[in-house]
């Protein structure tokens, strides 16, 4: 790992994210007690700065640091920093002041949290930026496919959908291909980013042929917005070529299991039997995405980066 | 968590780690061997049997590393000596440090896998080498989380000295008087089940 | 007052000058070049081991004055030119109000005569108010000094309008500079569309919205018989086709900056935002090809687009934060490392910065021949400086060679036989 923060799976290597994973199967453990907490971070403060209201994933790190004792505190600045007139390297100072122990960052533009840990001696943890990385998603996904299929070397990984704009889709495919796994990607194409292969993915343009034989499939969270003549002609249009029911799903293996990072548009991206039942495993990664926080903050916070002033 | 592997549970890693391992080439000698071992932990059942009435609510909880294969040689032994087949339960004490802080790397967590909760029991901690009195601290605090107790007692298999809190030993296999900056190391061959085990001290300046 | 120059490498490729001679400056003037010339009373400078050249001039500048002297003036902007050795440089008309008006044409020279240490030639907008819709008065504007005509960054979307613009610019015989970024295309585009925007997320700014618009440009100039000169030239394909332009006779010249010639897109991959401009950094592919373009003469100037923000505006993030870098002072140093690798021979590197430049816009500098105005530089090639943007001339800071050693320094320059800057004594006015 690059020094003491998690900023995108792409700093990983694979020692660390079996790090990560090994230590998250220790803290489900702690999720199944009747006293769900332990002392570790007793003292510490966490930051949850979400620039960009997401409160499913704010909750996660919540809870995860509550568990380890740490106090919690959430912080939601308004929009942009320019409509604040505040820089992003001010907020990084003035956070920097109150010594927390450990920062998680939520920004809607790309290598915000890179450039807030710049500023910051305590630990970043990067929440998810723009459409560049969203680490913990990744590593919590990755847990929910260890327990499925009890390896990831090998694995064929399809993730379907905006892969452009997506977080998700760019941290997963980082920390799939380093854990051993293929990884293919298929969406409409104006939902494909330049040179994809670049990243080390095939990509498909036919659902079809990207879910054959997989073992895994990973659909997408798609905006709206998005899917009202910009990128695709209609929402119908989405959900019939790439939107996941079972009947599409008998091209992957038998026991292929289905991801989605939620919340999921019922009927778009996944048909409504599929979005909370097998071989659905939407609410492990929301169970595993506790644990998984559990171990980054137990791996991170407290830590502190050497700076030359 | 189903598997019971020796000692550490890895379920990512393809090989296990070995949180023990001799150092190579370190001049270490060997002060209880497998059968002393067997020896101080059959004893220990005695006195276990002696100092309890309610035989029937004991319940071992093994240390990791090194606790865990004591704990359940102790069992066996209990079973042996008053046929008895107590629970075993594996408690990590990491998370229940008061030394997680600064700027180094996190100690991995070991595995916890506590049968049941520890209510009304007579719990006895089993942990290797006893210094300091930390380790019995934190699995103290852990075993709280985990119900009331009726009473904790501890097993050492070693009790090296050099304590900084007031925590005493009930049943202890041998008292190894050591210098402070030794280090005294439970270690363990062959697999889980089936191990052969011996402490082994390694003496300050030969490191 | 007379000045020697003497012994050094003369460099000039607008007179078909590389060898070690004297230059001879009065009056204002360069009176004499050669070897061993003899004149009483005049101040020697020692020049040996040094190359004199032209004094550079810089096709494309932002210097904010008027109106946003937050992030430069015209004095400040001035005397980071001459330390640069960038005798003459022309101005973007993007200040507050517009250069759209002989009114502000002659603030702008008015200020550059009173504050300026060299010389600074007004380009006004295209349209009024760079909005793209009502041409401004060309002819009142060339009257009052304006030297090309641009919208530059907002560039003219509307086709029929650009042709218009095209063709009335030869009643004053004067080129249109053209920032050529489709922005329909660019959309929301911050990096270069490829690999490194495909893995940073960040929105993608195609090749393709450059060469669009060239290719445009080129057939509208054509059509109007019109002189186009391409900004920044920054894609393989828009060299191509300003190369079979050029072979084919349209009028139409280009300049490329510092940054696309030595920084590709790779440099945005820490989120720098230092690092981004428009057009932004490209493919190593296209840096060669600018290269090359420049080298075979399809590029004719090397222009800094020298873009100066406020520490502030650029602490944002990278999609806020406004695009464009600080050239002036570190330009030539920049792409003194093209001259190392052996991209670019020094007599093209020196052409690039005087004489081809100066041919774009027909300015008598840019040669040192008897009777052309004596700006002169003397260059230490072998310098070694550390750039610490903070301690520079310009008011703001915004470089991605901060804190950078660079190899290559201007050690004096000379605007009309004056000395108005020394590497040591720094900028000197009158």
């Amino acid at each position: 790992m690059n020094g003491i923060d998690l900023l995108g799976m792409e700093d990983l290597s694979r020692a660390d994210i079996e790090t990560f994973l090994e230590t998250a199967t220790h803290m489900q453990e702690i999720g199944r007690r009747d006293v769900k907490k332990v002392p570790t971070l007793r003292g510490r403060t966490i930051v949850n700065l979400f620039f960009e209201s997401s409160t499913r994933t704010r909750t996660s790190f919540e809870i995860a640091g509550k568990r380890l004792s740490a106090d919690v505190v959430n912080f939601t600045p308004s929009a942009s920093s320019l409509s604040k007139s505040e820089s992003i390297l001010d907020t990084a100072k003035t956070l920097d002041a109150m010594d927390p122990d450990a920062v998680v960052i939520r920004h809607g533009v790309a290598g915000v949290p890179k450039r807030i840990a710049d500023e910051l001696s305590a630990p970043v943890i990067n929440a998810g930026d723009g459409a560049h990385e969203h680490p913990t998603q990744a590593l919590l996904d990755l847990l929910t496919v260890y327990e499925e299929k009890e390896r990831i070397d090998g694995l064929t990984v399809t993730i379907i959908g905006d892969i452009a704009h997506s977080r998700v889709a760019r941290s997963n495919i980082q920390g799939f291909l380093k854990m051993g796994a293929e990884v293919r990607v298929a969406g409409p194409p104006t939902m494909i980013p330049a040179q994809v292969e670049t990243l080390g993915v095939k990509a498909f343009g036919s659902l079809r042929e990207a879910i054959d034989g997989a073992d895994v499939v990973m659909a997408l969270r798609i905006q709206r917005e998005r899917l009202s003549g910009a990128f695709v002609p209609s929402i119908r249009e989405y959900a019939a070529t790439f939107g996941l029911d079972r009947a599409k799903l008998r091209f992957a293996k038998d026991d292929a299991i289905v991801m989605h990072p939620g919340p999921v548009n019922r009927g778009v991206e996944l048909a409504h039997d599929l979005a909370d039942r097998r071989p659905s495993v939407v609410l492990d990664q929301v169970r595993n995405g506790v644990a998984l926080r559990m171990a980054v903050l137990y791996l991170l916070a407290g830590r502190h980066r050497e700076r030359a002033l | 968590m189903s598997s019971d592997p020796p000692v550490q549970s890895s379920r990512v890693r393809a090989e296990s780690r070995s949180a023990d391992a001799v150092s190579e080439g370190v001049p270490a000698h060997v002060v209880l061997d497998d059968v002393a071992i067997g020896r101080a932990l059959m004893r220990i059942a005695h006195e276990v049997v002696e100092r309890n009435d309610d035989l029937a609510s004991l319940y071992l909880v093994g240390v990791p590393n090194g606790g865990v294969p004591l704990a359940r040689r102790l069992a066996a032994n209990l079973g042996e000596v008053a046929d008895l087949d107590p629970l075993v339960g594996i408690l990590d004490t990491t998370l229940y440090r008061d030394d997680l802080v600064g700027e180094g790397a996190r100690p991995l967590l070991r595995k916890t896998e506590m049968p049941s909760a520890v209510d009304d029991r007579v719990v006895i901690l089993v942990d290797d080498v006893c210094s300091t009195g930390r380790t019995v601290r934190a699995a103290m605090d852990a075993l709280m989380d985990f119900g009331r107790p009726r009473a904790v007692q501890v097993v050492a298999l070693v009790d090296r000295g050099h304590r900084e809190l007031p925590i005493k030993i009930d049943y202890v296999g041998k008292n190894i008087p050591t210098r402070h900056g030794d280090l005294v190391k439970l270690l363990m061959e062959g697999a889980s089940g089936d191990e052969r085990l011996r402490v082994v001290v390694e003496q300050e300046g030969s490191r | 007052m007379r000045v020697r120059i003497q012994g050094g490498r003369v460099i000039d490729p607008g007179s078909g000058r590389d060898e070690v001679a004297d230059v001879l400056l009065e009056d204002g003037r360069v009176v004499a070049v050669g070897r061993g010339l003899e004149s009483s009373e005049a101040e020697v400078i020692d020049a040996s081991g040094s190359w004199v050249t032209p004094g550079f001039i810089d096709l494309h500048t932002h210097l904010r004055e008027p109106g946003l002297e937050y992030k430069e003036d015209i004095a400040s902007g001035g005397r980071a030119a001459v330390a640069g050795g960038f005798t003459t440089i022309a101005c973007m008309a993007n200040t507050d109000p517009v250069n759209d008006d002989p009114s502000v044409t002659d603030y702008i020279l008015d200020q550059a005569k009173q504050d300026a240490p060299g010389k600074v030639l007004p380009i006004a907008a295209a349209t009024k108010g760079l909005e793209g819709k009502v041409m401004t008065e060309m002819s009142a504007l060339v009257d009052a000094g304006a030297v090309a005509f641009s919208d530059d960054g907002r560039t003219i979307m509307d086709s029929g309008i650009q042709r218009r613009v095209l063709e009335y610019s030869r009643l004053v015989g004067k080129p249109v500079i053209v920032h050529a970024e489709d922005r329909t295309l660019c959309g929301d585009g911050v990096v270069n569309e490829g690999p490194v925007s495909t893995r940073l997320g960040l929105p993608g700014n195609p090749a393709v919205a450059e060469t669009v618009l060239v290719a445009r440009d080129i057939q509208l100039a054509e059509l109007a018989g019109a002189h186009v000169h391409i900004a920044h030239v920054s894609t393989a394909g828009a060299v191509d086709l300003i190369r079979d332009a050029r072979a084919r006779g349209v009028h139409v010249t280009a300049e490329v900056t510092p940054h696309h010639l030595t920084l590709t897109d790779e440099a945005t991959l820490g989120f720098d935002t230092n690092t981004k401009m428009a057009p932004p950094l490209r493919s190593a592919r296209d840096l060669q090809a600018c290269l090359e373009g420049l080298a075979d003469g399809t590029i004719d100037a090397i222009a800094t687009d020298h873009a100066p923000h406020a520490v502030h505006e650029k602490e944002v993030e990278f999609t806020e934060a406004p695009p464009g870098i600080l050239g002036l002072e570190t330009g030539f140093a920049v792409v003194l490392e093209l001259v190392r690798s052996g991209g670019l021979t020094p007599s093209q590197l020196v052409a690039a910065l005087t004489s081809g430049p100066a041919a774009v816009l027909g300015l008598p500098v840019g040669r040192l021949e008897p009777g052309a105005p004596g700006d002169v530089l003397v260059i230490d090639p072998e310098r070694r400086w550390t750039y610490d943007p903070s301690k520079g001339f310009s008011k703001s800071r915004n470089s991605p060679w901060a804190g950078q050693e660079l190899v290559g320094r201007v050690e004096t320059s000379f605007v009309d036989a004056r000395l108005v800057y020394h590497a040591d004594r720094g900028v000197l006015m009158p």
